[in-house]
């Protein structure tokens, strides 16, 4: 569902450029198909008026790219943000990981994206997609075409979208929309109930599917350290592939825990993750840890903020305590 | 001698300046505790990160325990503040995970307490005792 | 030709896997994936898997030795294991040549050993690809997805399956398989054929050409400025390489297990950070020189040290997975691959 077209995004980057306010725009550029767009930075009208392109799997989080983007020149870049990019990019100013002067964000409302990847398992062969309303037509090679419901081919991460409502921009188009109740703690609190071999065993079976393309940590906005510790042969636990299932556990656990009390839940992770690993659970889990250890948090609602792993109060709940409540028996 | 008795390997972290003088009154009190309890002093409990504790147990330990100061009482005013919250979350990540939550501990030791330290441990390595074999966290190239 | 009804697809599998283990592509709640056939599992109707079938000759780690210390002494122990035989089943025409462009790679002299000694313990029953996907694209580098190599093909109409043996060995496995199997006329399956190849001429990317590229190329596209624009969204994560069938860049490196070392091979990419290392540090600094790396070695390095032969077969992995969707298709287009020519 489009609430925004392709028009008056690139209307509204033509003008700023027009009158100066941005030098640069970052975009998405068209593709082969209609699913496979990628982030670009357009540098002038033409680039723009050529490749320009905004629809439904516009998903991916351009929060990140704003440290490179801003760190090698002095002009102005426009970044068009969903609710969900705007916490990540007051996050990201709440760790000054780069230069806000140097951005003009005009927030997008967005409606909820569909991935191409999962479009693709769905259907074969596809050709050409296109979205009208609350529903969609697939056109396919040899199938015909075929129409489905905006809601069935919705993207995981969407399904449990937090906040139709942006944090962060200097411009708003159209109509701003609210924090929404997501549930997206029920499928962290069905895992909860579980046994603890049962859950093992969900999670061994999650995990050993990992290929350690870090996929996930490339595309993570709370992911920003210059080196990673996982890049880093001194470290000792330099891993590029998974000899042991250990080292699958290991990876995931610390990259959560590193990001934990930063995370905005954007759900890139689950989003790249070529083998279907859900990720997002893990820091959902921290989220709903935190949450219920040491008051609601959300990372990235504010900038400035102090991320509650690097805070405390002198009447926090011992570790033990903190278990059992964090899986519901308290 | 007593064959295939199964003995858990614990590593403790203590900080240097209340558990790891516990630990040293334990042993000056001359109170038992096992000696699978392998000891790593850091200079404060905040010092172990989660990075320590999963090597630990990729490394063979069947259960590993932290101590530090009592909260109030850091030699740094508010490192093992930062320890519990830490570990809260670790822990907690680690049962969900569905690795025994049994198989980890903080625990508030001062300088003074060696009986604590003493009793702690035994506590600690009977809990790992029953538990057997650290099959979660395991690194099969480590076994021997 | 010998031809089987797809309702005895289980005798089928359970007759080869009598004689060695055998593999073909299941379903998964993470896409097709080629695992062991058991009693119970079924062939997935998938058009590929989402890993490539490398990983049978070339798996993602392996272990190459390993050395015991003691005292001043050092043993080495060599964990060589002779391959037992194994069948692949279902593998696709572009992931059959990509075993070609692994074995110049890993069978040029001096022979890696490992992969030998699993490549000469697979037989491989290749399918035809009834329903190409749109992100197909490997009649771009000559392959025939109507007409697969392997030692045995196999084509696949509404109710029965077709073997064509094309090597000794395959012949071997199919007369072993007679009494379950019946003798066939190639019409059926030439009328498959034409299907397919119909097909494949629907296929948007069919008039991708690989003109312009090549053996000698590098002079030409090394500094092509269109390089910063194709890498600047480039998350530098390894989901390309690791999924491509025909990447083959290894790291080896040595874990120490606390009573000994392991020396192991693992998969590495060309796209990340740490990649060949040395102790100057890395070769190339920039995510532009790692994804042009990438890209110069299929479509130019490979081919100037392979007779022209490119390091790409069309999958269509990299379309599908990559977190961006940056892939070949697109930096051929960009670089020259003139769709007309």
């Amino acid at each position: 569902m489009q609430e925004v077209t392709r028009d008056a995004l690139l209307n509204k980057a033509l003008e700023l450029l027009k009158n100066g306010t941005v030098d640069r725009v970052l975009g998405y550029r068209v593709g082969e198909f209609s699913y496979d767009v990628t982030p670009a930075v357009f540098e002038n009208e033409d680039a723009l008026k050529k490749d320009f392109c905004w629809n439904s799997f516009c998903g991916a989080n351009f929060s990140k790219y704003l440290i490179s983007e801003t760190a090698k020149t002095e002009k102005k870049l426009l970044v068009f943000l969903k609710p969900c990019d705007s916490y990540s990019f007051n996050q990201l100013l709440t760790e000054h990981r780069f230069d806000r002067e140097k951005v003009y964000a005009v927030g997008v409302p967005c409606g909820g994206m569909l991935s191409g990847k999962d479009l693709r398992e769905k259907v074969e062969s596809v050709s050409d997609v296109s979205v009208n309303g609350d529903k969609v037509t697939v056109k396919t090679l040899f199938d015909g075409d075929l129409e489905f419901d905006f809601e069935t081919l919705l993207s995981d991460r969407c399904k449990n979208c937090k906040s139709k409502k942006h944090v962060a921009y200097d411009e708003l188009l159209g109509e701003d929309g609210e924090v929404l109740d997501s549930h997206r703690f029920d499928e962290v609190e069905r895992l909860e109930q579980m046994t603890p071999d049962e859950r093992f065993a969900f999670w061994q079976g999650e995990l050993s599917r990992c290929i350690r393309c870090n996929a996930c940590r490339d595309v993570c906005p709370a992911c920003t350290c210059e080196k990673c510790v996982f890049d880093n042969p001194n470290s000792g636990v330099q891993n590029k592939a998974a000899a042991d299932s250990f080292e699958e556990k290991m990876f995931h656990i610390i990259r959560a825990f590193h990001v934990a009390g930063r995370c905005t839940d954007c759900g890139e992770c689950s989003r790249v993750c070529p083998q279907h690993i859900p990720l997002h659970l893990l820091n959902r889990k921290f989220i709903k840890d935190i949450n219920s250890f040491y008051g609601d948090y959300q990372a990235g609602a504010e900038v400035g903020s102090r991320a509650p792993i690097v805070n405390y109060t002198t009447d926090d709940p011992e570790p033990s305590e903190a278990v059992e409540r964090g899986h519901g028996n308290a | 001698m007593q064959v295939n008795e199964y003995k858990p390997l614990i590593v403790a972290f203590c900080c240097n300046w209340c558990s790891y003088a516990g630990a040293d009154l334990a042993g000056n009190n001359r109170l038992n505790y096992p000696a699978d309890v392998k000891i790593i002093r850091v200079p404060c409990s905040c010092r172990v990160n989660p990075m320590f504790i999963l090597r630990a147990f990729q490394r063979g330990a069947d259960g590993v325990i932290l101590c530090g100061c009592h909260p109030g009482d850091c030699h740094y005013t508010s490192g093992n503040y930062y320890t519990r919250r830490r570990m809260a979350l670790l822990f907690s990540m680690l049962d969900y995970l569905g690795i025994e939550k049994e198989r980890t501990r903080v625990e508030w030791v001062s300088a003074a307490e060696g009986a604590k330290f003493a009793a702690t441990m035994n506590d600690f390595v009977e809990t790992v005792a029953a538990l057997g074999e650290n099959k979660r966290l395991e690194d099969l190239r480590c076994k021997k | 030709m010998r031809k089987i009804s797809l309702s005895k697809l289980p005798e089928l599998f359970s007759a080869i896997a009598k004689t060695s283990a055998l593999y073909l592509p299941v379903d998964t709640k993470a896409g097709a994936k080629f695992e062991a056939w058991a009693v119970g599992k079924t062939l997935s109707n998938a058009l590929n898997t989402v890993r490539s079938a490398k990983d049978f000759f070339f798996p993602q780690t392996e272990n190459l030795m390993d050395f015991k210390v003691e005292g001043k002494n050092i043993e080495l122990i060599d964990t060589r294991k002779e391959c037992e035989d194994f069948v692949l089943f279902g593998v696709r025409a572009c992931d059959v040549k990509s075993f070609e462009v692994l074995d110049r790679v890993f069978l040029a002299e001096p022979q890696d050993t490992y992969y030998k000694n699993r490549r000469e313990h697979a037989l491989i029953i290749s399918t035809a690809c009834n329903k190409p996907q749109e992100t197909c694209f490997c009649g771009t580098f000559g392959i025939d997805a109507a007409e697969p190599s392997g030692d045995i093909v196999t084509y696949r109409t509404d109710d029965e399956l077709f073997f064509d043996a094309k090597t000794e060995k395959g012949k071997k496995l199919l007369d072993a398989l007679s009494s379950i199997t019946e003798e066939a006329d190639e019409k059926a399956v030439d009328q498959q054929k034409a299907l397919i190849r119909e097909r494949l001429q629907k296929l948007p990317l069919k008039d991708l050409k690989t003109e312009g590229f090549g053996s000698g190329k590098t002079a030409e596209f090394f500094d092509d400025p269109q390089w910063k624009e194709l890498s600047s969204a480039c998350l530098g994560c390894g989901t390309c390489t690791f999924v491509c069938p025909t990447c083959q860049c290894y790291d080896i490196k040595d874990f120490d297990t606390g009573h000994g070392i392991k020396r192991f091979r693992c998969w590495d990419s060309c796209m990340y950070s740490d990649f060949t290392k040395m102790s100057a540090g890395q070769p190339r600094l920039t995510q532009l020189e790692r994804f042009r790396q990438r890209f110069m070695h299929k479509l130019v390095y490979y081919p100037t040290n392979n007779d022209g032969l490119f390091s790409c077969v069309g999958c269509g992995r990299c379309l599908a997975k990559c977190p961006i969707n940056m892939n070949i298709v697109k930096v051929m287009k960009a670089l020259g691959g003139r769709e007309d020519a």
